[in-house]
């Protein structure tokens, strides 16, 4: 009983440690939330008046999925920051002290959850003011943030297993870039159906379009959805977090080989 | 006899094709500093991750503080400092926030986390700086940080891997005055070092390492005594006197002396300094041989492993 109350404590000093990274670095902070809501921005004044959307206008089949690919992006801070611990040494050094390993992994990915909830409020207030809403009432519009947040969880994992196994700096670069064409392989911005063939089967089975779709179909905006949508996007995640959460904990063991 | 701190048997870990322990042996009495003395690669930072529960070797036994390193790691945690070879703080928290946040996970409360935090700072000159970010830090600054991160729970066993390296001689001091009174107040100290001269300050026993075992150990005295002590150098104006004072530098130090003619200098082992710098110099006047300098010095590490290489498995 007293170890977990430790592990909660200890999660929490890790979560501290976080937040107050950010806190540290106001500039960072807002660039981070201005950048999604650019993105938000941009597509919706450039290609707002091309795309023609069956049953509403662009911004708001739009909105859910950039939601969508910032829940995504996720997987590239939580990449760098493990990394960075690893190679910094700060790893060795928790794992060198009393605390409980979990908490290192959970005090991150509760910050970084947090981090979310910011992204999720600044871009609904953008979304907002460009005219996009919800209409099938509050209970559906939370059960899609819930679905954002699952998605966002399950990047977390991907990151950490990442993080754990690419060392090099080099590779965050590499990284940084390769989730641009995961975020634009994806109904995001556009309908796969629009797309060459394959590229089209590719988006279908994107994770992040799951989740586009099925926040789209919990807020009553317009889209191309499937008709499994809700449930792939609940078990894309929780396959994903089936897979890597495992590895990720195997690899941190493994650091002591 | 009380129970060793630290005990080593037969550690034994490959990397691939570098056998970088090789059968390591170690006991550390309590209350003592130990130092781990080698070259590059000679598998002393290997050694201080095997004890401090941070890699599993591939075979051999080893205990901290009475817990067994494989078998309660917990327990072992509980009882150890680390400061690692390679500074292991937060670039992003100030050293104030990264000090404070190594109590808390060391389950001080919070006011007692602040209050350590800025007895530590004082105690290693960061208390201006406590307030900067870690990114803003210097080498040395760092290396004090991590350091007194190594220090908050006062442990009873302290491991440091080459704590001195990358310091001024300022912040050197500042760290053999660290590791001075964490020994006087009865923690063990096991330290590794690439410097003869700072295992010779520091530590009352020495294991000299090298490919991954021990090949000397003892006394800094005693091994000075095996090694043959300090050295005394001869450097000559003119390079045709080198032979001349090779053998009168040899009748003295009662050694045979190694010439580097290329430096005009010769070189001897000498076991009595001031009776072998007595005779010298009036003996060089007195064979007309031009000395620029005459200097007593310690042995370089260099010379150590030439000699321990030479005769294995020295026993002091
Ligand atoms: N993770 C690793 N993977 C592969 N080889 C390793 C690893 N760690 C250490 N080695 C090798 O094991 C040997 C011993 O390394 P170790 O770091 O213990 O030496 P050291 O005495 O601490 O050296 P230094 O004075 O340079 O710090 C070296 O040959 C090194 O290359
Ligand atoms: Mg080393």
């Amino acid at each position: 009983m007293t170890a977990l109350r430790w592990a909660v404590a200890d999660g929490w000093t890790v979560t501290l440690r976080d937040l107050t990274h950010k806190a540290n670095q106001p500039v960072q902070l807002v660039i981070n939330l201005l950048f999604s809501v650019m993105v938000l921005l941009m597509f919706s004044y450039l290609f707002g008046g091309a795309m023609d959307v069956p049953g509403g206008n662009y911004q708001e089949f739009l909105v859910p999925g950039v939601l969508a690919l910032t829940m995504v992006f996720g997987i590239e801070a939580m990449f760098t920051a493990v990394s960075t611990d690893v190679n910094r040494g700060v790893t060795d050094r928790f794992r060198s002290m009393p605390m409980a390993p979990s908490a290192v992994v959970l005090g991150r990915c509760a910050a970084d959850m947090i981090d979310a909830v910011l992204a999720l409020t600044a871009l609904v207030a953008a979304g907002l003011a460009i005219g996009w809403e919800w209409h099938n009432g509050l209970p559906s519009a939370l059960a899609a943030f819930g679905l954002l947040l699952l998605l966002r969880l399950a990047m977390l994992w991907m990151g950490i297993y990442l993080g754990l196994v690419l060392r090099n700096p080099e590779a965050v670069m590499a990284l940084q870039i390769l989730v641009w064409p995961l975020g634009f392989l994806s109904n995001a911005f556009v309908s796969p159906g629009t797309m060459p063939g394959w590229l089209g089967a590719i988006a279908e089975w994107n994770p992040l379009s799951a989740t586009a779709a099925a926040t789209r179909e919990l807020f009553g905006n317009p889209g191309w959805g499937g008709d499994s949508s809700i449930l792939l996007a609940v078990g894309w995640p929780v396959l994903l977090i089936a897979v890597f959460c495992p590895l990720a904990i195997r690899r941190y063991r493994d650091l002591s080989r | 006899m009380p129970a060793p701190a630290v005990v080593a048997e037969n550690l034994r870990k490959r990397y691939g094709e570098t056998q970088a322990l090789d059968g390591l042996d170690l006991t550390v009495a309590p209350g003592a500093v130990h130092g781990l003395l080698g070259p590059n690669g000679a598998g002393k930072t290997t050694a201080v991750r095997v004890l401090t529960t941070l890699l599993r070797p591939d075979s051999g036994h080893a205990s901290v503080a009475g817990c067994d390193v494989l078998r309660q790691p917990a327990d072992v945690r509980q009882k150890i400092g680390l400061v690692g070879q390679n500074a292991a703080v937060d670039e992003l928290l100030s050293g104030r926030q990264n000090l404070v946040m190594f109590g808390r996970l060391y389950h001080l409360g919070v006011a007692a986390a602040r209050r350590r935090a800025d007895e530590l700072l004082e105690r290693f000159r960061l208390a201006d700086t406590g307030g900067k970010p870690v990114s803003k830090y210097s080498g040395g600054m760092r290396r004090r940080l991590d350091l007194a991160a190594g220090l908050i729970m006062a442990p009873a066993v302290l491991f440091l891997d080459e704590p001195t390296t990358g310091l001024d001689p300022r912040g050197r001091n500042d760290v053999w005055d660290a590791v001075r009174s964490l020994a006087a107040g009865g923690t063990t100290v096991v330290l590794t070092t690439q410097y003869l001269e700072e295992a010779d300050q520091l530590a009352g026993r020495i294991s000299v390492i090298d490919h991954g075992r021990v090949i000397a150990e003892g006394t800094p005295d005693s091994l000075k005594r095996q090694i043959g002590a300090d050295r005394i150098d001869v450097v000559v104006r003119h390079t045709a006197d080198v032979p001349a004072a090779a053998a009168l530098l040899a009748r003295v130090a009662g050694a045979t002396a190694e010439t580097l003619p290329e430096q005009r200098r010769v070189s001897a082992p000498v076991r009595d300094r001031m009776a072998a710098l007595a005779a010298l110099v009036p003996a060089l006047t007195a064979e007309g041989i031009d000395a620029e300098d005459v200097v007593l010095r310690r042995p370089t590490l260099d010379e150590v492993f030439l000699q321990l290489t030479d005769k294995k498995e020295v026993v002091a």
